[in-house]
């Protein structure tokens, strides 16, 4: 079963680390996609652009800056994993840099609908 | 023990006893040599396929084991000569330059570990919807075909088939290593494998007759995985609970029918006739678990069945113990089996209200088509009054029902004014 890590952080917090400091938690965020790897439950992930980059279409057709939601915390990336069990997802979302470092991760099943 | 005149009985006897002890073994071996199920089990079935035209001409060899290891690693060589595409030919190359590093003596003997745990976690991988996880189990460890699986699970052959080449898919595309999992994850793992074999014992009890063995149905198999998977994670108090389950319900086997055949159910059985040693052993494996203070759905459903065995000394059934079981079973599960047995105990203690209406909350869609739950229903339609309902449901279940035997009984219900 996939599980879908979403992963929530204040940005402000992120880009007033020094440059080093960033490389370092975008270091973590490789080994941790590794260790995701070598137990074979990693599908995808991907990293996100500021949420001041996003923009809206909104059911109307009118487009909107920023993102969906305007929360102190931003959607800054997502994975999508392989678990057993939501127990499981949630071992691994501890492991996870976001949450070392007081972030907040959303965890959803992905259902399977059967075509591999 | 190689035989100088050898019957191609023999060497056919020695063959499948090869297939049934060290199938898994090699297999395991063989996956981890080529990170390819698929291949493993391709230079594996050939590797049987030489032994039943050599083993006749030439005598049994000393070591089945080993001779079917370095024949299947011929084949692989073959098998990587002949193949198309680049990176196969470069999986099995390299591993066999390491195989080919390893001393003579050594290559010869004896396989020096058994990996069989770590093909049962590839086999309960969450890359592979659970519904997979017994049949890749089934085919992987113990060798089974697509048909016998289809047999057992009482499922068309064709669909069991669609379902392991999808698995078998999901691995090569998910790159599922070939390991024991990480801490922090493994007692989940382990979880998953305790499910899968679970399954398979549970196909093989309901289908008594229809199993892949008439006598048994895949409750041997289940027996078997579990003493190799204790074997190396001992330290499990739900694997020890599992074990016991499935020895517990085992030790009934022979009561479970009388001479003519007949289905007798676990409250009506002859407690002379259960299996002594399997109740003690099972006992034993539950007072183990019970110590490591983890609790858990098998040991609980362990548990039940321990007070059930508990007859054969006292002479009587503890309902109300078993109702206390079955109530703290709700909170690790939500399998059918756990509420319908819960109501059955429900029936027993004279709440048939509360049976009624836990059995009527149960989602029609899991049990509509689930014998045991319209068997419970019919037994607590009669105990309300309501003969013609109770009827019909107990015709229902006889429907569903592939074992003569319980068929004829749960008819015999039915008839019943």
């Amino acid at each position: 079963m996939q599980y879908a890590l979403f992963l929530f952080e204040d940005e402000s917090t992120f880009f007033s680390l020094s440059e080093d400091e960033q490389m370092a938690i975008v270091q973590e965020h490789m080994a941790f996609s590794e260790e995701l790897q070598a137990a074979g439950a990693y599908v995808t992930g991907v990293a996100l652009e500021p949420a001041e980059t996003a923009r809206c279409l909104k059911a109307k057709g009118d487009i909107e800056d920023g993102p969906f939601a305007d929360t102190k915390e931003q959607m800054g990336g997502v994975y999508v994993i392989n678990a057993g069990s939501m127990a499981e997802a949630e071992a691994w979302a501890r492991k996870c840099p976001v949450h070392k470092s007081g972030g907040t991760i959303e965890i959803r099943p992905v259902p399977d609908y059967g075509n591999a | 023990m190689a035989t100088p005149e050898p019957s191609e009985t023999d060497a056919r006897a020695a063959a499948e006893w090869a297939a049934r002890t060290c199938y898994g073994k090699l297999m395991a071996q063989l996956t981890a040599q080529y990170s390819d199920v698929t291949l493993a089990e391709d230079v594996l079935a050939d590797a049987f396929a030489s032994a039943l035209t050599t083993w006749p001409e030439r005598g049994v060899p000393e070591n089945p084991e080993a001779w079917l290891m370095k024949a299947a690693a011929r084949k692989a060589v073959d098998a990587a000569r002949r193949a198309d595409t680049a990176a196969r030919h470069a999986r099995a190359a390299r591993p066999l330059m390491m195989t080919a590093d390893i001393a003579p003596s050594e290559r010869d003997g004896p396989l020096n570990r058994d990996r069989r745990l770590e093909l049962m976690f590839l086999c309960a991988h969450p890359a592979i919807p659970a519904p997979a996880h017994t049949a890749l189990m089934l085919q992987t460890v113990l060798g089974f075909t697509a048909e016998d699986i289809a047999a057992a699970t009482l499922e068309s052959p064709a669909a069991v088939g669609q379902r392991l080449t999808r698995a078998k898919r999901l691995l090569a595309k998910g790159r599922i290593p070939f390991a024991i999992p990480p801490d922090h994850i493994r007692q989940e793992r382990i979880a998953a494998v305790l499910r899968a074999i679970y399954a398979a014992y549970t196909s093989g009890w309901e289908n008594i007759a229809g199993g892949a063995d008439p006598e048994t149905g895949l409750a041997t198999e289940a027996e078997w995985l579990m003493r190799c998977l204790i074997r190396q994670v001992p330290d499990n108090a739900e694997a020890k609970g599992l074990l016991a389950l499935i020895l517990y319900c085992e030790s009934r086997r022979k009561a479970r029918q009388d001479s003519a055949e007949r289905y007798i159910p676990l409250t009506d059985q002859d407690t002379a006739l259960w299996d002594e040693p399997r109740i003690a052993e099972a006992t034993a494996l539950l007072t183990e678990a019970g110590k490591m203070q983890v609790p858990g759905r098998f040991q609980l459903e362990a548990a039940i069945q321990a007070v059930h065995a508990a007859r054969r000394q006292t002479g009587r059934t503890d309902w109300s113990m078993i109702c206390k079981l079955y109530e703290t079973l709700q909170a690790f599960t939500d399998s059918m089996g756990a509420r319908i047995g819960y109501a059955a105990t429900l029936l027993q203690l004279g709440k048939v209200d509360e049976a009624t209406d836990l059995l009527n909350e149960m989602p029609h869609k899991r049990i509509s088509q689930h014998a045991p739950f319209w068997a419970v229903r019919g037994h607590a339609m009669k105990t309300a009054g309501d003969r013609d309902e109770a009827c019909e449901n107990f015709r229902h279940a006889a429907n569903l029902t592939r074992n003569t035997a319980t068929r004829d009984w749960l008819l015999a219900q039915a008839s019943k004014r």
